[in-house]
């Protein structure tokens, strides 16, 4: 009812195909990476991936708001977000070797791989009972791109690979809002235009006290909050 | 209605300015919200942009706490905060958060549509996070860290449960995507749909509310921070994340499959259970208070779980009790900590021959939230318990008041301690800077107004809210 009667081309579809691929592969560099730079270059491809989604997908049948969220995200995510980072963390963040990962880089990425394997089982029954989509992959690969995005905050010690995690989740979240929501309203071109940048800011902000006050931006050590402990 | 609109302009133009014009606003914003209270009371809701800005009873029931508190807060900051006590910079930075936090909480209920109610609540951790780390120690930035992260976290994995809601919605045929339009058209939803759109928000936006297990930032956050920023971050933050939830709870209700209510009624108890427990044993009595607000968000989701109207009455009813008296108390322990200089409570003892305000305060705050008549918190929780019995879900009452029992014991004997206890064997040096002053007591004495008086008299127009509420939880 809502879906148009014009389908995108096979073309199209095979292209998002490939995007939504090196999307996925993009989370799992993000999660393995060791030195923050890299890990925030693993954000900007990702980024730049979800708005080629977005707009393979809106081209045609012209979809106003799919080609509105291409365009913000491509304003916001690659440029603004690594420009408000770079201007708040200290440089010698981004060139730090993360060593101390909780978990070591061939047990994450077998995890990781777990994830987007569950979340592929995930989205199977949802894809069954919704209304059918457009880009079936965008949903599985979506909720790939969140439990990864989550697994990356839980394994990563470093104060910028978390931010950078929860900013994948968002990714994850909006790759498949591409697909089952495509009209949903404003919200999403909000969101991303707005919101994200601002967060990247406040947390930017909150890593730039930490490296000066604390010393160290390892917020896997900030361990002192706890009920026994008499600080 | 365009008064409710003028909320936004009136607080953004308070933004540069500094504290005493904060409490301004403050005050203005709360009789603009008691003038709109009057009007959704009278005209039975109001509507700006219809499908997008519309205040009912229920969102009318949470701006005037929002606004309330709000406006306390403005004035206990203006004591702690002003009077030379921070640089020119940390004010100014403290009273542009502050302002834009209470004006990002105010939106939450303004709005009917969910997409705007998510930015909205994600708004508040990003305008509240500066705030929590305002005094930039070691603790203060850890607090702010897990308190960003985890909720930043919860807000992206409930961003996708209100996509797959909006899915469900097109599936179904719908085109309203706002409280009602869903609920109206709840039963033809996908189930499955409905079933992993509820899981995501109930963990994304209870990881805000600080149900367990998703609470753990929440006591570091809620003691970290200063006073007021406690006051508004315990007393009402942590209730328009929960609003969001309840909003949703008819149309998950309504879904068939789902048992919205026992799955209500398990985290509910949950959180109780655990808070009653961790209040026993809590070290640091704003920590105390913060496992308080798990324990109270508890208590509301187990009302709101009972499913009947006289339950959710009182879930209302606790929802605002709770904001009243949290703020108060933890204004009170800003006047302690004021007196102490520390939060441990095995430091302290004797705040009777300290500060006799701080004293009062506290004693009050604390029989107050924990329950204890006549206080404005008894009655909602007895209305609850009540509630409980009459529906003949007599197990859940005895749950209810066993651990709200333990509760109270936990509160109420660490807070004899501090209050009447034998005085600190090492002294700390009380801070002369932080002595409390004139606003502060001010702040103090307006937020024990109602806990007091709601105890023993709820006036017509609030009683009528609580009912509209209730039937919105319907």
């Amino acid at each position: 009812m809502t879906h148009p009667l014009v389908l995108p081309t096979a073309l199209q579809l095979q292209l998002n195909e490939l995007i939504i691929g090196l999307f996925l592969l993009t989370g799992f560099g993000m999660t393995v990476a060791r030195q923050i730079q890299a890990t925030l270059f693993g954000f900007i491809a990702q980024s730049l991936l979800l708005a080629a989604s977005a707009f393979v997908l809106g081209v045609h049948p012209v979809s106003p708001h799919l080609l509105a969220l291409a365009a913000v995200t491509l304003v916001s995510k690659p440029i603004l977000i690594p420009f408000v980072l770079q201007r708040l963390v200290p440089r010698e963040v981004y060139s730090k070797r993360e060593l101390t990962q909780r978990v070591s880089i061939t047990t994450s990425l077998m995890i990781a791989l777990a994830l987007a394997v569950a979340a592929y089982f995930f989205a199977l029954p949802l894809l069954r009972s919704g209304a059918p989509l457009v880009s079936v992959g965008n949903v599985a690969i979506g909720f790939a791109g969140l439990f990864v995005g989550l697994y990356q905050v839980a394994a990563r010690n470093e104060a910028v690979a978390q931010l950078l995690g929860i900013l994948a989740m968002e990714n994850g979240a909006f790759l498949a809002a591409i697909a089952i929501a495509p009209d949903f309203p404003l919200i999403a071109e909000l969101a991303i235009a707005f919101d994200v940048p601002l967060l990247a800011l406040i947390v930017g902000l909150l890593t730039r006290a930490l490296h000066e006050y604390v010393g160290s931006t390892d917020v896997g050590t900030l361990v002192s909050l706890r009920e026994d402990a008499g600080h | 209605m365009p008064l409710l609109a003028a909320l936004v302009p009136a607080l953004k133009r308070s933004e540069k300015v500094v504290l005493p014009l904060s409490v301004l606003s403050a005050a203005v914003v709360f009789s603009l919200v008691v003038i709109a209270t009057i009007d959704v009371l009278t005209l039975g809701g109001v509507v700006a942009i219809p499908h997008w800005i519309e205040l009912d009873g229920f969102g009318a029931l949470l701006e005037l706490l929002i606004s309330f508190v709000g406006m306390t807060a403005a004035l206990y900051s203006w004591g702690d905060l002003g009077f030379g006590r921070g640089t020119p910079g940390q004010v100014r930075g403290y009273a542009a958060n502050f302002n834009l936090f209470v004006m990002s909480m105010l939106a939450i209920p303004l709005t009917v549509e969910p997409g705007l109610a998510w930015i909205a609540v994600g708004l508040t951790t990003l305008f509240s996070v500066l705030l929590v780390s305002y005094e930039n120690t070691h603790d203060a930035l850890e607090a702010a860290w897990k308190y960003a992260t985890l909720t930043l976290v919860g807000s992206a994995v409930a961003v996708l449960g209100f996509l797959v809601l909006f899915w469900a919605m097109r599936t179904a045929g719908g085109d309203d995507f706002t409280w009602r339009g869903l609920a109206a058209i709840a039963s033809h939803l996908p189930p499955a749909l409905v079933t992993v759109a509820f899981a995501f928000i109930l963990i994304g936006l209870g990881t805000k509310t600080g149900l367990v297990p998703l609470h753990t930032w929440l006591p570091d956050a809620h003691s970290q921070a200063p006073s007021p920023v406690c006051a508004l971050l315990s007393g009402v933050e942590t209730s328009t994340a929960l609003y969001v939830i309840l909003r949703l709870v008819p149309v998950f209700r309504s879904a068939n499959t789902l048992h919205v209510n026992a799955w209500l009624l398990i985290v509910g108890f949950i959180s109780l259970g655990t808070a009653a427990f961790l209040l026993l044993q809590a070290q640091d009595y704003k920590r105390l208070f913060a496992f308080s607000t798990v324990e109270h968000m508890g208590i509301v989701l187990v009302a709101v779980g009972m499913g009947t109207a006289l339950a959710s009455y009182g879930a209302a009813w606790q929802l605002a009790t709770h904001a009243l008296a949290k703020s108060l108390c933890f204004y009170a322990s800003g006047a302690a900590l004021a007196a102490f200089g520390t939060r441990m409570i095995a430091n302290t003892g004797d705040l009777v021959g300290r500060s006799r305000i701080a004293a009062v305060a506290l004693f009050i705050g604390v029989l107050a939230i924990a329950g204890a008549p006549p206080f404005a918190v008894f009655l909602s929780e007895f209305a609850i318990a009540r509630a409980a019995f009459t529906a003949s879900q007599s197990f859940v009452g005895l749950m209810l008041i066993f651990f709200i029992g333990i509760a109270f014991f936990g509160l109420f004997g660490r807070a004899i301690r501090v209050i009447f206890g034998p005085p600190p064997a090492a002294v700390h040096s009380a801070d002369q800077a932080h002595s409390v002053n004139v606003p502060m007591v001010t702040a103090i004495v307006i937020a024990m107004v109602p806990v007091v008086l709601f105890g023993v008299w709820i006036p017509e127009p609030l009683a009528r809210l609580f009912e509209l509420s209730s039937r919105a939880l319907q």
